[in-house]
């Protein structure tokens, strides 16, 4: 099945390979024939910021981002940010979101505590009623390598959207640097493996 | 063949597939790529300059040379390149020369959100403005011949959404070959502007901006889109998206040159649209063209009582940059669109945790932040990463203006009697650009200024360029690094010293010695950044000794994201213990030096314990 079009909305904190993700969806949005636009924005500090990108695929795409209420999709690589952001995603849309917390650094500087599960499962259920966790860090921990959560993620998206995962694959193999791609492949796949259950 | 490309990728393969010769530039977001796209074309010079302004000069004489040449910069550079700007203007050029500038609405990454449109219209340049990277390649390509028809600079305006927006773009195959430049131009009248010479070229100016405004009549970036005739959107740049998400049904007359403007095709649009509006981020730049053309714009009664101006910028908004919501809301308030009860669930962010940007783990800068912090005196801090000091708890810069402007600003206060000693802090790459001159100021008029170079080998904000202190050019050649400490001594200064950036007592040390003193001094903090693929490979991340740490809190004030609290309290004092984030911490040492309970391990010894587990297992 071809949708008429996605609005991806990524999110994450600097460092942990959102813009490669927003990369491989966006040559994907490609390969299924669609026009695409990506939008990041790079600003100050690489690391410990928040991160946001923004990807549309449609027939014909004008704005580079997507408004408020119009992501068809969120996916969070930090669940602090999935709370955040939960409402740039239409009412409804699918939520994705890496059950892993990294504390800014203003929960010591201001006092503002990191919120429990609790309230950041609440306010993503304001929004939608689809929200689906996957322990990213956990599962590519458990193959080698923390820093491959991003693929696990995108393995994840790829069997809840349930597009073709050839076409994935080969995207993989053209963005993803040789060394790393039997790891990457493999916490995609473990990825993928994580949401079975829930499709 | 189609490719994925962002603005700034397209524009480099344009400028490469117009025969473009020479680019020079500084990095500064959001325009960095464009250069670094460029600089791997076969048969292509390019280069990082120490500043905007060199790097335009540069465009310039290879552009006097008979060779095809562009400058990059982001808006705030052409400020300083603002002087080569207006002097190319007068002059002309022997081959194409586009000057590109990329602004920043909303000020993602900058101090201020200039509208450098303003600027085309000031030196009498033409500006062209694309949407996207389609748009942006195919305007370079326009931009270089606009450029040889009219004997002028073209300023090629971008914006951080076309700049940082990937879009596919249809690629020309080949690169033109240009024609062999003549000898080098010995045209005084052209090209040497003393008064005399200048006198006879204005009015040549002005009328060749005349001669630019009757070609746009005709310019293929210039289109007009017949759809519906209710509504009628002047539009350039990004925004045009906006108009044709927004407003899907209105006739649309898009200028990929936004100054001069085509008064004919302007006047044709308005007289046959029922209403006529502009859309432009920031300025009222076309609106104030349009309307001292005579040309009405929509007015709507219910929100304008009195005739304003600028009119359109009462229904968008002139600050920010622009975005769907933001003109779908402006344009249901002024009645263009139906109001509709579904404006999407806003959900406030009060009660979360902010994450604002904060210096990396492993940051060289923190240390130097940590003992100006505890020193208490004023901070003149520069533009790169290190303005991030600022942020609590180091909360140790107290102004940020533009570049190279710490040690100028604090020489200001230091002359004018300022009882405080002022420091002021700029990085390797920003000493480069403009500090120089500062310096010299400093030395030569003997104020008591403190200057920190917090020289971290790199220029580090944009993403890793290259500076005249790494000894790499753009183009991977090895080079002559030059060296800073000399280089200040040269300036004139006695008291200069360099330390490594992570030694937290010798800074202290060395500026508590300085400060018994009333003469002006450098200090050059030196570790490269802890980014860097050379650093990165030294990352180990240390550990907290949960028996020996109390909760003291002082390793929290360096500020550091990779120090946490643990949810461990100390039986005693009840405060949370420290812990360190593995996957975050790169080993730097800062914390460690600065634990009074010597609780969090040293490099050696995790590696000892590393090692003894591995002997153990």
């Amino acid at each position: 099945m071809r949708p008429e079009g996605i609005n991806f909305a990524l999110v994450g904190v600097g460092g942990q390979g959102t813009i490669l993700a927003s990369d491989v969806l966006a040559e994907l949005g490609l390969r299924l024939g669609f026009d695409v636009k990506k939008a990041e924005v790079h600003g100050m500090s690489q690391r410990g910021g928040s991160v946001t990108s923004h990807l549309r695929w449609g027939a014909q795409v004008f704005s580079p981002i997507i408004p408020r209420g119009e992501a068809d999709v969120l996916i969070a690589f930090e669940k602090l940010e999935a709370a955040r952001f939960i409402d740039i995603l239409k009412p409804g849309g699918l939520a994705l979101v890496n059950d892993y917390a990294i504390k800014p650094l203003s929960v010591q500087t201001t006092g503002v505590p990191y919120p429990g599960d609790e309230i950041l499962r609440e306010r993503l259920a304001q929004v939608t009623p689809h929200a689906y966790w996957v322990k990213g860090i956990e599962i590519a921990e458990g193959l080698g390598n923390a820093r491959a959560a991003n693929m696990v993620l995108l393995g994840a998206l790829s069997g809840l959207l349930d597009l073709d995962e050839s076409q994935w694959n080969a995207v993989l193999e053209q963005r993803v640097p040789a060394r790393f791609l039997d790891l990457n492949r493999q916490a995609f796949h473990a990825g993928r493996e994580a949401v079975a259950a829930a499709v | 063949m189609k490719r994925l490309l962002s603005g700034n990728e397209a524009v480099a393969r344009a400028a490469w597939e117009a025969g473009v010769k020479v680019g020079s530039g500084y990095p500064g977001t959001p325009s960095t790529e464009i250069l670094e796209a460029f600089a791997p074309y076969p048969d292509v010079y390019a280069e990082w300059a120490p500043n905007e302004k060199v790097g335009l000069d540069v465009a310039v004489g290879a552009a006097y040379a008979g060779r095809r040449a562009f400058a990059t910069m982001k808006h705030v550079g052409l400020n300083v390149a603002s002087d080569a700007f207006f002097a190319v203007a007068m002059t002309g050029i022997e081959a194409g020369l586009v000057v590109i500038s990329a602004d920043d609405p909303s000020m993602h990454s900058s101090q201020n959100e200039q509208d450098n449109r303003q600027f085309a219209k000031f030196a009498r340049i033409p500006c062209l403005d694309p949407a996207d990277s389609q748009d942006a390649h195919d305007l370079t390509l326009a931009a270089f011949d606009l450029s040889e028809q009219f004997d002028t600079p073209v300023l090629l305006r971008l914006t951080t959404r076309v700049c940082h927006t990937s879009s596919p773009v249809e690629l020309g195959e080949q690169r033109q070959q240009r024609p062999e430049p003549g000898k080098y131009p010995r045209n005084l009248t052209k090209y040497c502007m003393i008064p005399a010479n200048a006198r006879k070229r204005h009015p040549a100016i002005e009328a060749r901006t005349a001669e630019i405004a009757a070609f746009a009549e005709s310019f293929a970036g210039n289109r007009v889109e017949w759809r519906s005739s209710d509504l009628g959107i002047i539009t350039g740049g990004v925004a045009y998206n906006y108009a044709r998400e927004v407003f899907p049904e209105a006739s649309v007359l898009k200028l990929g040159m936004v100054y001069p403007l085509p008064r004919k095709l302007i006047s044709d649009f308005a007289s046959r649209v029922q209403k006529l509006i502009v859309l432009e981020e920031l300025d009222p730049f076309i609106e104030d063209q349009i309307r001292l053309m005579g040309i009405a714009l929509y007015r709507p009664e219910e929100i304008m009582a009195e005739p304003p101006y600028p009119v359109t910028k009462q229904i968008f908004p002139i600050a920010g940059e622009l975005d769907p919501a933001v003109v779908r809301q402006s344009g249901r308030q002024a009645g263009l669109l139906p109001a509709s009860e579904n404006d999407g669930l806003a959900l406030s962010t009060a009660g979360l945790p902010i994450r604002p940007p904060v210096l990396c783990p492993g940051c060289p800068h923190r240390s130097s932040f940590y003992v100006l912090h505890k020193l208490g005196v004023p901070v003149n801090g520069d533009i790169g990463c290190y303005t991030l000091g600022m942020v609590q708890p180091l909360d140790a810069l107290h102004t940020v203006g533009c570049m190279g402007a710490s040690v100028g600003v604090a020489h200001g206060a230091a002359v004018a009697g300022d009882k405080e000693r002022h420091v002021a802090v700029i990085g390797d790459s920003t000493f480069f650009h403009s500090a120089i001159p500062a310096l010299i100021n400093v030395a030569y008029n003997r104020s008591n200024v403190i200057t920190i170079i917090m020289d971290n080998r790199v220029t580090g904000m944009t993403g890793h360029q290259d500076n005249p202190g790494t000894g790499r050019t753009l183009q991977h050649k090895e080079t002559r690094a030059i060296e800073i400490e000399p280089l200040v001594r040269a300036l004139g200064f006695d008291k200069v010293a360099t330390v490594p950036a992570y030694a937290v007592t010798a800074i202290e040390k060395t500026l508590k010695e300085w400060m018994k003193s009333d003469e002006p001094a450098v200090l050059i903090t030196r570790e490269e950044c802890a980014l860097l693929p050379s650093a990165r490979n030294r990352w180990l991340p240390l550990e907290v000794v949960s028996d020996k740490c109390n909760g003291c809190t002082l390793c929290f004030r360096v500020g550091c994201p990779a120090i946490l609290q643990s949810e461990q309290l100390d039986p005693k004092t009840n405060r949370p213990l420290a812990l360190i984030d593995p996957l975050l911490c790169t080993g730097c040492e800062i914390c460690a030096q600065v634990c009074p309970r010597d609780a969090i391990l040293f490099r050696n010894q995790v590696q000892g314990k590393t090692t003894l587990q591995e002997a153990t297992s």
